[in-house]
Parts: C-alpha cells; structure tokens; sequence
C-alpha cells in the first residue's frame, strides 16, 4: 500500500487504514509539527520508517542526545511560538528527555514528547530498554498517556497538542508501545478544541477588573513587574498599550524580557537575584504592585517575609494556582492577560508619575556608577562579559535572537542584551538547566530562520551539551556561538568566594582547545582575548552567513553585581 | 499555622496515571497522607478520591489549586471533618477458641456493636464501621486476645454542603 500517494484531508471524517505509527506522522502534520528533532532507536522504529517515507513534508532534526532533541524544540518552541516535539526511543531515550520536559514545564514551553515503548505484552517484564517513562514523567509534564492501541492514536495525538498548547502551556509526554505502531487503524483526525475536566480560561471577573480599576487609579507610586506572561498570551500590544497609558514604570521578570523594547522608556530593567538596583530597591517602596504573567519566583522575590510588605498587590495571572502561592493577591484577574490588560487600558486614566520616576532614576545613577561602568567600559586589561555584550549588541543593533545557558554569563547577557522585538530571549529560567544554550540555538533558528540567533554560553554548560555541534554541522544551522570562557563555573565560584570563604570546591577547569574542537566539526572559528581585536571579531562572526563559533576569554574571577544573596529582602540587593 | 484533618474530595475522570499524579503533588510537598480511598462517584465514568491529611488551611489550599490544575481532574475541594459525613470500616480476624472460652470477648463485641461477619472452627471475622476512635477502641480492646489480623479502610466521606459536579459538566456541554 503506496499511503503517501493519498491526501490529507484536514478534519476529514474518511477514514484511511494505516499503521499506528504513519497515523503519527499524519497526526503530527495535522498539528502542523513539520519540523521535529530526535534520536532514534529500537521501540521508536516503526515511527522512524514513516519519518523517511514521508520526509519531503516533515523535516526530522538527528540531534546528538535526546536532551538536545527536547532543548532543540523549547528553542523552537519560544522562538517560533508554535509546540516544539521531540521523539525519543523507549528506556534510555525517554530518560534522556526528562531534563528538557522538566525544564518545559517549569518555563512553561509548549512541547510534546512522543517516546517508543516496549511491545504491550512485554510491558511489566523489565525488557530490553524498558523503563516507566510514564511513572518518571508524571511530576514534570502538564499530562502525559500511554498509547497501547493504535485506535487511540489520532484522539490523543490531538488531545496532546491541545494541552501543550492551550492556557498555560507545558510539556506532554505520549509512550507509545511498539505493536500499537506496527497495529493499523481505521485513520481520521479531528483536532481537539476542549477536555471536560480541562479549564484553560478561566473567564475574567469583573468585580476583580473594577477593583484593579480603583487601585489604579488611587495608587501613588504604582510598579509593574511582568513576565513571560505577557510573550505566551502575544499581549505585547496589549501590554505596551496599558505601559504608555498608565505611565507606570515597569520591570521585567527573566522569561519576561524582550516583551517590551530594551529602549522603551518605561522599561526599567530586570528584577530579581541579578537584577536591577532601582525595580528591586523600589518593589519596598511602591504602593501598589501590578504583576503581570508571572509566578514571584524565590529568584524574583528574595524573602517573602519583607517583600512588598506595603503594597497593594494586583495579580494578572492565568493559572489559578498561581495566584496567592507565593505573594497574596489584594485583586486577582485570573485569565489571559492579552484579554485584561486590553480592559484595564479602557478603563484606566492617562497619567504620569514624574516624582516616583525620578526615584528610579536616582538609584540607576548609583547602579551605572557602582557596577555598570566597570562591567562596560573597564580600564582592567581582561575582557568582561560585559564588553563581550555591548560588543554583539552594536553588531546586531538589538535585532538577534540571544540565546543563554545558565550561571554568571546568563546573567550579564539578560542585563545588557538589547532588545528591540519580542520572542528574543531564550534562556533556562525556572531549572536553571546548564547545558541548554546550544541545542536551544539550533531550534531557535529554526523557528525564526530569518533572524540572527546569538548564543552566548559558559565554558561550563558548552561542555555539557558540547555535541550538538555536531547536529549543528549536519544541518548547516546558522547560529553564532559564543563561549565566554573564564575557566571557571563562574557563578559557583562566586558564591564560594562570597559565602564560602574562597573555598573553590571543584569550579576551575581545565578547558581543551575549544576552537579546534569547532574546526573538527568544520565550523569557522576563532579566540579573541584582547580588546583591541573584539570589535573586528565579532563583527566577523555577525557578518557571517554560515554557523560560526567565537570564544572570548574574560577575566577569570569577576562577578555579577548587582546581588540579592539568598533569602535576603530586595531591600539587602548588593552593589559590591 | 494550626494543623487539622481535611478531606480532599477528587472528581475525575477515570485515567490510568492520575493516582500517581495526585500522589506525587503531596510527595513533592514531603505530606504524609493519613488516608487514602478511590471509587466511583454518583456521576457515571466520574471517579471519586477521598484524601485526608494533617496541614494547616493555606497548604491545603495551594494542594487543591494544584491537585485541580490537573488536565482529568473535574474539580477538588477540601473540608473539615465538621464539614462533612465521614466513615472508615475495619476487619479484626480473631481465633475461633477464643469466643467460645473467653466470656469477656463476647461483650466486647456487643458494647462495640461490631458485627460477626464470618465464623469458621479456626477463626472468626469481626467488622467494625464508625469514626476512628471507635474501630480503634474496638482493637484496642481485642488485642489482649492475639489479633489474627487487622485492617482499615481509608476514609469515606460526603461532604453537607453541595458540591455541584454534574452541573459543572452540563456547562461544559453546552459550551462545546
């Protein structure tokens, strides 16, 4: 039977017999997942023979791990704002996933996951490549099912691309046993538009609306902290509409950043650990506290104890159970935010708060001298990371795709990247997973392969996922990696120099030649150490139209300032 | 915050894995479950969990939330034992010699208004339902005897005040 000759008919009610696993692939392109990255292997193959027949419609990315597949579609996940998947084989394959569904969830990315499993009739028997993957998934997927029947396929295929990506979104996992992918079925797909149980939107309240309204419109030194909130729902209109009519100042959480430009003049920098001194120092002075599609994460909120202890608080949240976790709430709007902020634009006044703003003013005054002149322009000979920023911001203007790993460097990165378009930060908020960055960068291309996407990673994380260059190679992904090498974990050890009296535990490597390591993958590549040579160097790499790798070696032993050591108030942010 | 006894009641849909998807919201809590019971419920291919544990009110508040956010979860609440009807049910398996050559046995059982559910010539099954206190009484005073075996159920439980599943389910359907 030549299946690939007959039509897809979308929403077709005729039905085809065909195999399980070409009754995914066809699911998968009803959803319009053209583009999947994975690792192949035994329980997964009857899937992977479908991929080839029908490879001129959807492009299969080999990565060289199964944590890279999944990091791979995050990136193109957040870049592209469609639902990333990845495909895995049973046992090992599914186990490797597990990070990238964690970090899926915490970060809520859309992601389906679709594993091989052992036949039905050896499930329990402990065979080869066994493992419960669902067992292991379910504490860090937004659902997940296994499939032991091929019937079941093209209703869950639907269900799980519905819950990935409706309300707020998070990582599926479907396990798929090996004889429902070889078993044929009777094939018709219809895509799921509701579940029963399932409550994506909760319906905005307008008792809270006009609540909110009055809080508003009383507040004196009103602040507003949003997060990714704001890029999920695609509020940034929305957003920026009720920012420039308000007049609030306004901080971003960081999966909140690029949401509205780095330039606009009510952006007042990043909150949190790492953050700006002015939004974090002032969240202890404000009256009234707007927060927008974010979750006050303990990185965001030091101490609960003494945060916002004298503001009224406004919560725009769309999962309920958000709200009143963390901070309580004085008015919640509990649903999409593209749809509250649109009716509190309506209902508020225009308004302007010179005095309050010039308070922000004075204390980025006291953060540009402290810290910020001496992360940019520094009379020290080594490069800082900071340099190594400002340097990719002239050359991209603010246009690139940044894509960061996790420690010091993603903190520098978030601080002085500019951004002029949303959608433009991608980077390991909520797990913190290192490693991240470069198969992030390759699915963020992907998702977006007109833009310039900058990855700018730590000589720590790079080793850990160090062998997507190689799937970077095969597919010619044009993605410009920077390592900001200081020969240490960076962050680490500034936490050993700080709280641990200079005990550096097991943070200095000893690093091999990483651009000969890029040059194996034949990628152009190159080192630059001196200042007088960064300027021409990574401008060599921005101009470019071919992957390319740059290392930058910055000084060994500097760190990120400002600080809000952990557990301490906003009120404690360090500037030294 | 005080700690007291709330019973969670679950309605979901029936869906291999949620158990364990319930379960792990309290393990990541590091909660203890004091009990734990599954069955239908009054709505056709609607299943009940009935759940009780020791925290205080935020927490169970924030347990719910999440236990609710769960896709085949319909709706959960929570309750206090003075908000709801309660029950759990207990089996003692003593031996048989016993009830004939120690008089005391027999009204222990008669005080206790347990119910004999089984004699055999070894042993014999006593079935006890009623509030913690009183299954727990009941062994109490049978251990001096040698306990066979013993077991209790998770608690049962209907909450006074409505709970409203079935209209929750209407709207769904007349929505889509």
């Amino acid at each position: 039977m030549n299946t690939n000759k007959q039509n897809i008919k979308k929403n077709s009610s005729k039905s085809i017999r065909i195999s399980g696993a070409e009754a995914v692939i066809r699911s998968l392109l009803e959803e319009e997942a053209n583009l999947v990255y994975g690792y192949p292997g035994g329980a997964i193959m009857p899937i992977y023979d479908e991929l080839y027949k029908f490879q001129d419609k959807l492009h299969h990315v080999l990565t060289r791990h199964e944590q890279g597949a999944t990091h791979a579609a995050q990136g193109y996940a957040r870049t592209s704002g469609k639902v990333g998947v990845a495909l895995a084989t049973s046992g090992p394959g599914a186990t490797n996933l597990v990070t990238g569904i964690a970090d899926a969830q915490i970060d809520s990315t859309p992601m389906v996951c679709i594993t091989g499993q052992v036949a039905s009739n050896l499930l329990g028997s402990d065979a080869f490549q066994e493992t419960d993957i669902i067992g292991i998934s379910t504490p860090v997927t937004k659902w997940n099912y296994q499939i032991t029947k091929a019937s079941e396929i093209p209703e869950i295929m639907a269900k799980a691309f519905y819950i990935a990506r409706s309300g707020r979104p998070g990582p599926v996992l479907i396990d798929i046993t090996k004889d429902a992918q070889f078993e044929e079925l009777d094939y018709s797909y219809e895509k799921c538009t509701g579940i029963r149980s399932y409550r994506p939107y909760p319906e905005l309240s307008v008792d809270s609306l006009k609540k909110a309204v009055i809080l508003i419109e009383q507040a004196k030194k009103p602040f507003i902290v949003w997060g990714q909130g704001v890029i999920l729902g695609q509020a940034e209109e929305e957003f920026k509409a009720f920012v420039e009519k308000s007049g609030i100042p306004a901080a971003w959480t960081i999966l909140g950043l690029s949401a509205l430009p780095t330039d606009h003049s009510s952006n007042r920098g990043m909150v949190g650990m790492h953050g700006n001194y002015a939004p974090n120092l002032l969240t202890n002075e404000c009256d009234l506290l707007i927060a927008i599609g974010m979750r006050f994460d303990d990185r965001v909120t030091g101490s609960l104890n003494t945060y916002a202890k004298q503001a009224k608080v406004v919560h725009m949240e769309l999962d309920p159970a958000e709200v009143n976790k963390n901070v309580h709430a004085d008015v919640a709007l509990i649903t999409d935010c593209k749809i509250s902020l649109k009716e509190l634009t309506n209902r508020i006044s225009s308004k302007k708060y010179p005095q309050w703003i010039d308070r922000f003013n004075e204390l980025d005054a006291i953060e540009k001298e402290k810290v910020i002149d001496g992360d940019l322009n520094p009379t020290k000979p080594g490069l800082t990371m900071g340099e190594a920023i400002q340097m990719i911001n002239k050359h991209t203007n603010g246009d690139a795709i940044i894509v960061t790993d996790v420690g010091q460097h993603q903190m520098v990165a978030c601080r002085y990247a500019k951004f002029n378009q949303s959608k433009s930060n991608v980077t390991s908020g909520g797990l913190g997973t290192m490693g991240f960055a470069l198969p992030a960068a390759i699915g963020a291309k992907m998702g977006a392969s007109e833009r310039e996407v900058v990855a700018i990673i730590g000589d720590g994380g790079y080793q850990m996922t160090i062998q997507e260059l190689g799937t970077i190679f095969q597919q010619q992904t044009a993605v410009k990696i920077v390592v900001l090498n200081n020969g240490f974990l960076g962050m680490v050890r500034q936490w050993q120099q700080l709280f641990f009296d200079k005990r550096y535990a097991s943070t200095e490597m000893v690093n091999p030649d990483f651009v000969t390591i890029a040059k194996g993958y034949q990628l152009e590549a190159n080192r630059v150490s001196k200042r007088e040579d960064l300027d021409q160097e990574v401008k060599k790499m921005i101009d470019s139209d071919k992957p390319y790798f740059l290392e930058i070696c910055v000084e060994k032993e500097a760190n990120v300032f400002p600080m809000i050591p952990t557990g301490a108030s906003v009120s404690d942010i360090r500037l030294e | 915050m005080e700690k007291k006894n709330y019973t969670i009641s679950v309605y979901s849909e029936n869906n291999i894995g949620l158990l364990n998807r319930i379960s792990a919201i309290f393990l990541k809590r590091h909660i203890n479950l004091e009990s734990f019971s599954t069955s239908e419920s009054e709505i056709p291919n609607v299943f009940r969990f009935v759940i009780v544990v020791n925290i205080d009110s935020e927490k169970v508040r924030k347990i719910v939330e999440q236990i609710e956010k769960q896709i085949d979860v319909i709706k959960a609440y929570y309750h206090t034992d003075e908000e709801t009807i309660f029950q759990e049910n207990a089996l003692y398996k003593v031996k048989s010699s016993f009830l004939f050559e120690e008089r005391q046995i027999q009204n222990i059982i008669k005080d206790s208004h347990a119910t004999i559910v089984t004699v055999s010539p070894e042993f014999f099954v006593i079935e006890k339902t009623g509030f913690r206190e009183d299954t727990e009484k009941l062994r109490k005073n049978l251990a001096p005897y040698g306990l066979l075996q013993f077991v209790r159920s998770g608690r049962i439980s209907v909450s006074k005040a409505k709970m409203g599943i079935s209209e929750l389910l209407n709207t769904f359907k007349n929505n889509n």
